[in-house]
């Protein structure tokens, strides 16, 4: 298991290094750089601007100087376009919001996903099974950006039961539509996993077995069936997250939360390569945390693998 | 008496030459009638060939070009712009008295194009490289799955924003950027299959005669390969759909006065509060059906192509 972790880590460096020079050298290579405007400085101000920045320097220097900040102090660099904020500033300010509406998310997508695909897979062939499965389908062709107006027509238009948007620090009224918005699809590939895994268990020997031997239904699922038919569950869990994680940014444009994506999608049209910079490389990072925790978790869920 | 038997013998003869080409089963004639009887599949294939039909005539029944602005529904959409078929807008205007029946169909013609375009660069890099590493094993293969290991933790929408702000937006830099990071999975599935077919007689028997590795890959292993592809092909073209969608949305896809599904999913989820639901639920109806129909042929064709269900 620590050799395990050694070498997943192992794998984790480079990529995470990859990830900043290529997005380092994606900054470098746009033509224009983050100060030329339509009016042009002068010459001098313009020195002394970059000289401010370090990019009057080699981009080698650059590039280490800007990795050595994020190792030793966490610190992604001045924000270009903002003079006053850092764009560990700005992370600090979106970074919350995000994760709260996007672990609710999360625990929506499974909280209702394996219930329901589990529901399916043993009241199978009945209506119950081909309701779930019509949900499963359907949700699957809602991705968040069609969720999210239809979501807005109907409880704020029409019913005006919800606000059409805003955080307002995060209270229930406005946290509902952001999460059933960012779930559905990921609810839905859940349910069906969880439907088509459970079959699969279901047809195997030792549920044969079980049955057979006089065990009650119950004891059978919660026992064995449950465990075994979750681990396809477990791997899809990392493309959720990094689902999730890209969907926020939609969210944040959509219903005005003002999460990351807020500030990401900003950054894009103000070309604002460090702020862009900064939240690719700490989502590149959290993915890769992510996808390490799913990795262990499902060595622990499943008793084939050892490592 | 010979003679008639003579011609009986011919005739038996052609029979059973004729009868032996028909009755040997082939992958691909079997899987067409497994597929034609998936009824989901067939409707699902009947639909969108409709809808790339639309895409192409239906230019031709309509009374406002997409470059066409109706001067008298500008600013009132929400009053005038209903759909309507005495005022020749059929799926309504938009704000700024644009045509929604153009505009659909300008919108369709870019997304699946950018779907099937993306789709193909995707098979084409994802195939190639998930053979060679396949076919090769050893250390090349551990070396190039690792780099598909490392470029598939990266969270691939923010990198192809990021090369997209870089790189200016365009459609062939989108297409380029989709298909460039959607080969992956595909190269996954092909090194999996590779590693199956190169213990196969017939793969020893070509590298006994002396054929060169590169012909093997492309002349062997590749062709038996295609039904695989095929479905994965048509996963992914929904799939690539999807991300340009998602990008346009954002209005970091397609640029004015050009247009796709996401863009105009966007400008109309951008002014629903105007009173002119038209504006999203036409193009919304457009996209959501071709992506069900996009799924559905994809399952019908891995039920008709997967030899594990036989």
């Amino acid at each position: 298991m620590f050799n395990f972790i050694i070498k997943r880590i192992g794998i984790a460096i480079p990529t995470l290094l990859i990830l900043i020079a290529l997005s380092f050298y994606l900054m470098h290579a746009a033509p224009g750089g983050p100060f030329t405007s339509e009016r042009p400085l002068p010459a001098q101000v313009l020195a002394n601007i970059e000289a401010k920045y370090g990019l009057d320097q080699p981009v080698w220097n650059q590039m280490t100087n800007y990795i050595w900040g994020i190792l030793t102090e966490f610190d992604f660099g001045p924000s270009y376009k903002y003079h006053d904020r850092s764009v560990n500033d700005i992370i600090g300010q979106g970074f919350p919001i995000t994760m709260k509406y996007g672990f609710w998310s999360f625990i929506v997508a499974i909280g209702v996903g394996i219930p329901l695909g589990a529901i399916a897979a043993i009241k199978k062939n009945t209506w119950i099974d081909y309701l779930a499965v019509g949900i499963s389908i359907g949700a699957q062709v809602l991705p968040n950006f069609v969720m999210a107006p239809l979501l807005i027509i109907v409880f704020t238009l029409w019913l005006g039961w919800l606000p059409g948007g805003g955080w307002n620090g995060g209270s229930w009224e406005y946290l509902i539509m952001p999460v059933i918005a960012l779930s559905t699809s990921y609810m839905a590939s859940i349910a069906r996993i969880t439907r088509s895994s459970i079959l699969e268990v279901l047809n195997t020997n030792y549920i044969r077995t079980a049955k057979s031997k006089g065990l009650p239904t119950k004891t059978i699922f919660f026992r064995h069936v449950l465990k075994p038919s979750l681990l396809p569950v477990i791997s899809y869990l990392g493309p959720a997250f990094v689902g999730l994680i890209t969907g926020s940014v939609l969210i944040d444009i959509y219903f005005s939360t003002g999460g990351m994506g807020y500030f990401f999608v900003n950054s894009a049209f103000n070309r604002d390569y460090s702020v862009m910079m900064g939240i690719t490389i700490l989502v590149g990072g959290l993915t890769i945390i992510f996808s390490l925790i799913v990795d262990l978790l499902y060595a622990w869920v499943d008793p084939k693998i050892r490592y | 008496m010979i003679v008639a038997n003579k011609n009986k013998i011919v005739e038996m003869a052609n029979n059973l030459s004729e009868n032996d080409s028909g009755t040997g089963r082939s992958l691909w004639k079997d899987a067409r009638s497994r597929f034609i009887h998936n009824k989901a599949a067939t409707v699902s294939l009947f639909v969108l060939i409709a809808i790339v039909l639309f895409s192409f005539i239906g230019p031709y029944f309509a009374v406002w070009s997409n470059e066409q602005i109706d001067w008298n529904a500008m600013g009132i959409a929400a009053k005038v712009g209903m759909p309507s078929i005495e005022s020749g807008h059929f799926f309504g205007t938009d704000d700024l008295g644009r045509d929604i029946y153009s505009r659909v169909i300008q919108g369709t013609q870019i997304s699946l194009m950018v779907g099937v375009l993306g789709a193909t660069v995707a098979v084409v890099v994802g195939t190639l490289y998930g053979a060679t590493s396949g076919y090769l094993g050893g250390r090349t293969d551990q070396i190039m799955m690792r780099i598909v290991d490392i470029l598939m933790s990266i969270p691939y929408m923010f990198v192809l924003i990021l090369l997209l702000v870089v790189f200016g937006r365009s459609i062939g830099m989108l297409f380029i950027g989709i298909g460039l990071l959607s080969w992956l999975d595909m190269s996954r599935i092909v090194r999996g299959q590779t590693l199956n077919l190169k213990n196969k007689e017939f793969i020893e028997a070509a590298k006994v005669t002396g054929v060169s590795d590169f012909k093997i890959i492309t002349r062997h292993i590749v062709p038996n390969l295609l039904g695989i592809v095929a479905v994965y092909a048509t996963l992914l073209v929904p799939g690539i759909i999807l991300a340009e969608s998602f990008i346009s949305f954002l209005g970091l896809g397609v640029q004015e006065p050009s247009t796709s599904w996401g863009a105009l999913i966007s400008e109309g989820a951008g002014t629903i509060s105007y009173d002119t639901e038209w504006q999203l639920l036409f193009p919304l109806a457009f996209f959501v059906v071709s992506l069900f129909c996009f799924y559905f042929i994809g399952d019908g064709l891995r039920d008709a192509l997967d030899p594990k269900d036989r």
